[in-house]
């Protein structure tokens, strides 16, 4: 079948058997590429051209775009915003959903909002304590946790009802994931609360940041012991440092960031910092790409965006491939299974 | 712009943490096998008395076992009545405690020494429910996805709901154990 309306970027996919959603990070995993997905700074503005210029950094080196709900606890663009005006245009967005600022109510609402949109995958984080942002005063709602949030998701999709039993009318085609942090502890419980969330309904997850590759192998020993990593796409999460002086703050005042010792040596001992930190960061890409059962990784580089497409290119995980960029004039995959249908149906 | 002054407890200062210190609740974590027997035997007095809440009302006795609850969960657990217990399967370590009221598992912002992002001196309550978990004969049941809290069930006896809920579970297969052949 050929297409009779011309190629709509922000349409989404057609639905392939066994998927989920219609999106394009949901395929490029399934079909067991090495993915990237990439973290988004939020503007403090309305402006909706801070948001493209912020993702136009990004065209065509990424998977997917996350779109924070005010991580760290400050007060940013929402998600839901941002996912809106990237996925108008076609980018494949990740919109995240934290527990602490929304009830079941407004979730599951956002949820339906968001799928409606455009938007094929979600992102189910518990949030981090109001404590940690600018608005120290605010109430924490925290009404679901990330797992209860997964379950909530799933339901809604496979189900096709409310967590109150109400009916859906037409269900979200969505990609649910998750977050991980193997470098926190109960260190033992960690590939644990993976299965958890497994259970829950988390198909993907991205990790928080990685600087420590023995401690992620241990963690992965045990996730492939447990066959984690055949139910669940697991991204790790990694970003350059711009300075000594930046990752011990990181380190100090970011919760659950783990960054050991000899890492800040080698910034130290550099002469330019932040390209250090950057050969750091492509080094660590290509160390965790040759542990197995890691399906890609997510680029946290917060305030060094414009490093994320040297830092892809540089450490050759695409392997040639590109992903999405305005202008392609139709989804290259699409039109591949195009014509292979063709082909087959005659 | 305001400074920020990240992780310091808010709603917790330091008049508030010597009047809770954790040493109580830590010494049921680390007692969670006899704590969790202790229950197990327990439930089955409650169970057995059954007939009595039932005569009397669920409803009239509500007041004075909830009363009793309070006092001895509140002494062992620092419990916060949320009315849908889960000790049993957290390790006794009451999820409750944990401010961002986590059910299901440690969130990723455990520092670490194992102590609270948002309360830097209290240990992490999901750290210490994984080690007592470790302990108790159904330690497995850290596992169970729990589903969101129900808001209404605050401040309500789960001592005699599970009671009532065990009750009813008990007719039910004795009932379709009767109509079985």
């Amino acid at each position: 079948m050929s297409r009779i309306v011309p190629y709509d970027p922000s349409a989404p996919l057609p639905r392939k058997p066994g998927h989920t959603s219609r999106g394009r990070l949901e395929r490029v995993l399934r079909r067991g590429e090495f993915a990237v997905t990439a973290e988004l700074n939020p503007p403090d503005s309305a402006d909706p051209e801070d948001v493209y210029e912020r993702a136009a950094v990004f065209e065509g080196w990424v998977d997917g775009i996350n779109a924070t709900d005010g991580s760290g606890a400050n007060c940013h663009m929402s998600s839901m915003g941002i996912c809106a005006l990237l996925s108008r245009i076609g980018f494949a967005t990740v919109m995240q959903i934290s527990c602490r600022d929304h009830n079941r109510i407004a979730i599951q609402g956002n949820v339906l909002g968001g799928a409606a949109m455009g938007v094929a995958n979600f992102l189910c984080l518990t949030g981090d304590g109001v404590q940690a942002g600018d608005q120290p005063d605010a109430k924490p709602v925290f009404d679901l946790d990330s797992i209860s949030l997964l379950n909530t998701l799933r339901t809604m999709r496979d189900e096709s009802r409310f967590l109150s039993g109400r009916k859906i009318t037409t269900p979200p085609q969505i990609f649910i994931g998750g977050a991980i942090n193997p470098f926190a502890p109960p260190y033992d419980y960690r590939p644990l609360r993976l299965a958890k969330k497994i259970a829950a309904g988390a198909q993907f997850v991205q990790s928080q940041y990685c600087y420590d590759i023995p401690m992620l192998e241990r963690y992965m020993d045990r996730v492939r012991d447990l066959g984690l990593h055949r139910q669940c796409y697991i991204l790790i999460g990694v970003g350059p440092l711009a300075s000594a002086r930046a990752a011990r703050w990181i380190r100090s005042n970011v919760p659950g960031v783990h960054i050991p010792d000899p890492i800040i040596e080698r910034l130290e001992g550099a002469t330019d910092q932040k390209r250090e930190g950057k050969r750091i960061c492509i080094d660590l890409i290509q160390q965790i790409r040759e542990i197995e059962g890691i399906a890609g990784v997510h680029m946290m580089a917060y305030r060094q965006e414009e490093l994320v497409a040297e830092i892809v290119h540089d450490s050759g995980i695409l392997k040639g491939r590109q992903p999405w960029h305005r202008g392609m004039d139709t989804d290259p995959e699409t039109a591949l299974e195009e014509v292979l249908e063709e082909v087959q149906s005659t | 712009m305001p400074r920020i002054t990240a992780y310091e407890p808010a709603g917790a200062g330091p008049v508030r943490r010597l009047r809770s210190p954790f040493t109580i609740r830590q010494w049921s974590v680390r007692h969670a096998r006899f704590l969790e027997r202790l229950y197990t035997f327990f439930a089955d007095i409650l169970l057995g008395l059954h007939p009595l809440w039932r005569a009397l009302g669920y409803g009239r006795v509500e007041r004075p076992v909830k009363s009793v609850e309070q006092v001895v969960k509140g002494f062992l657990f620092d419990c916060r009545m949320c009315g849908q217990c889960v000790l049993s399967d957290t390790g006794m370590s009451c999820p409750m405690n944990c401010p961002k009221g986590l059910r299901n598992g440690p969130c990723g912002g455990v520092r670490a020494n194992g102590n609270c992002e948002v309360e830097p001196d209290m240990p992490c309550v999901w750290v210490e429910a994984w080690s007592g978990s470790r302990q108790m004969a159904g330690g497995d049941h850290i596992q169970n996805v729990q589903p969101p809290l129900r808001q209404s069930l605050r401040g309500t006896s789960s001592w005699l709901r599970a009671t009532a809920e065990r009750a009813a579970r008990e007719e039910a297969a004795r009932a379709g154990g009767a109509d079985a052949p």
